[in-house]
């Protein structure tokens, strides 16, 4: 129906100020076709502000905001263009689940048999028919999701889409948004946790304090990181003499040590060439979380 | 449009509020009509006293006159809540994404509440003629429902509750506050106009203005007024006049708001 090739979304000097308080403060990124974005930063770094301007509902201070070749809100049929579920946004608790996508419905130019198909989609044929006042969290998060969806629109903008779901509506979620992002449309997902989106996101985006600190692909962010590498020895002495020869620095971790920015490769040779016993060897994954939490927390010193 | 009217249209009937709202119109309405019509016909004549009794169709029109009069703080009300309904439970962010034209979606709404309103005024006017009439027609002076004056009060009277409910829309624009709009409507309706009414009418000076009230203004439109026989006697305004005057209300209302509320950024 749509051509599920997405519309780039650009951000070129985005501000926002609310009174003395600058939200979003000159931000430029870009959102590219075909992969899952990961929109990130601590809560109230200004991911929903942003998101905000990006779909017209708060004028922006300065710069603008492009879905495609215009802003948002001057797409004949928005809703066809990017289906956006944004946080805060709510529901009438004396309203069903169907009849609130049969509201929606009219605009992104879809009918009642199109949200018959998108509650069972997001597993709520069930509650269907029930008011939402009823629905737990999880359930809520499906039934925006399936708003957004009703235009089968090749954007997706996802607010925080993962709170509230249990860990299997987060891994169904997560290949959904993949399946979109195979597909070829534009997924921008924002979340406040790295982890929670690590495993779905190709590029990522992170702001802190309204601006940007960081825009790359995920591997990219990875290159950042420091590679941390878990040693165990029955000989502890020996263990300890061999950091301080090659100058490695160390931290004790149960029953071991944390060598910091050490690759396991290097540390296997030494023990090897200075015939320590090991028993255990191991990287320590890529400390991304580390990466994340360091680029957001030096924005806050003055 | 089309799409933005049925949405609008779908959101106003897909909650309880409505039949609700309706249930009780029809209940007070029902009351009404019975104490008004059981006052008039039982009332003791006494010429001495000084009280006002209507008779014949005077007092069918009057009576029938209050589905205006006394129910029009209904369609007001489920009007209101077309808009601050979307504020209070934060849908206004997904039917601002839908449909980002801010005019139109005050104009879908607007012109949605219309045939919600329309059933309210059908209904309060059964209610109203289904409780008096046979206590007039049984014990009064008759029930004159074959009467042109009475059937174009009638027909009059559900076209303005059907512009109450969009005055109630353009009002919600410019309180979007639920529980405030609700109890500016309450206390107006009850309490400030007829207060208003009363005392502006009492003065020669003033009772040119007391016409132009929203309330007054909407009795001139049926050409009969509760308020105006018994009693208050000011004098109402034409019905062309007051039709333009009750529409320049929903008109300056919904421009306040499309120029406050509806400017805002939505948080």
């Amino acid at each position: 129906m749509t051509d599920p090739a997405g519309p780039p979304l650009a951000v070129e000097g985005l501000g926002k100020t609310f009174g003395a308080i600058r939200a979003v403060d000159d931000l430029s990124f870009r959102v590219r076709p075909g992969a899952v974005t990961g929109f990130l930063g601590p809560n109230g770094a200004g991911k929903t502000t942003t998101l905000r301007m990006l779909l017209g509902l708060t004028t922006p201070s300065a710069g603008r905001a492009l879905v495609g070749d215009r802003p948002y809100a001057e797409h004949p049929t928005p809703a066809r263009v990017v289906g956006a579920a944004i946080e805060s946004s709510g529901f009438h608790p004396g309203r069903t689940g169907l009849n609130h996508l049969e509201a929606y419905a009219p605009q992104a130019g879809v009918g009642r048999a199109r949200c018959r198909e998108l509650i069972e989609f997001v597993g709520l044929a069930a509650a269907a028919d029930r008011r939402v006042g009823g629905y737990s969290m999880g359930m809520r998060q499906r039934l925006a999701l399936a708003t957004a969806l009703l235009g089968d629109p090749p954007a997706i903008v996802l607010d925080e889409p993962a709170n509230g779901l249990d860990p299997e509506g987060i891994v169904w979620l997560r290949q959904l948004l993949r399946s979109f992002a195979a597909q070829g449309r534009t997924v921008l997902v924002s979340s406040h946790v790295l982890a929670e989106v690590q495993h779905t996101v190709d590029d990522v985006v992170i702001i802190a304090e309204g601006r940007l600190v960081h825009a790359s692909s995920l591997a990219e962010l990875a290159g950042l990181a420091t590679p941390e590498t878990y040693v165990e020895s029955p000989s502890g002495e020996a263990l300890a003499a061999l950091c301080r020869d090659r100058g490695w620095t160390a931290r004790p971790d149960g029953s071991g040590l944390v060598l910091v920015d050490v690759p396991a490769a290097e540390v296997g040779a030494a023990a090897y060439a200075a015939g320590l016993e090991l028993h255990q060897l191991a990287s320590r994954g890529v400390g991304l979380e580390d990466v994340f939490l360091r680029l957001t927390a030096s924005e806050r010193q003055p | 449009m089309r799409a933005a009217l049925v949405a609008e249209y779908r959101k106003l009937v897909s909650t309880r509020m409505w039949w609700l709202l309706l249930l009780v119109l029809a209940g007070y309405l029902v009351f009404i009509g019975i104490v008004m019509a059981a006052s008039f016909v039982f009332a003791p004549e006494d010429p001495d006293s000084g009280q006002v009794t209507l008779h014949g169709v005077e007092a069918a029109r009057a009576i029938y006159s209050v589905t205006n009069g006394v129910g029009y703080v209904f369609p007001l009300v489920i009007g209101s809540l077309a808009i601050t309904g979307e504020f209070r439970h934060h849908t206004i962010t997904q039917t601002l994404l839908v449909e980002p034209r801010r005019g139109v979606l005050l104009g879908a709404k607007l012109l949605a509440t219309v045939p919600v309103g329309l059933l309210y005024g059908v209904v309060a006017a059964l209610a109203v003629v289904g409780a008096s009439a046979p206590l007039l027609a049984g014990w009064g002076d008759g029930a004159y429902l074959t009467d042109g004056s009475v059937l174009t009060l009638l027909a009059l009277g559900v076209l303005v509750t059907a512009l109450w409910a969009m005055i109630g829309v353009a009002f919600g624009s410019v309180v979007p506050n639920q529980v405030a709009a609700i109890v500016v409507i309450l206390a107006f309706t009850q309490f400030v106009e007829p207060i208003a009414r009363l005392a502006l009418g009492s003065f020669d000076g003033t009772e040119g203005v007391a016409k132009f009230l929203p309330g007054a203004a909407a009795d001139g439109v049926i050409g009969s007024s509760l308020f105006g026989e018994l009693g208050g006697g000011a004098e109402l305004l034409s019905r062309p006049v007051a039709l333009v005057v009750l529409l320049a209300y929903a008109a300056a209302l919904a421009l306040i708001g499309r120029f406050t509320t509806l400017r805002r950024d939505i948080a």
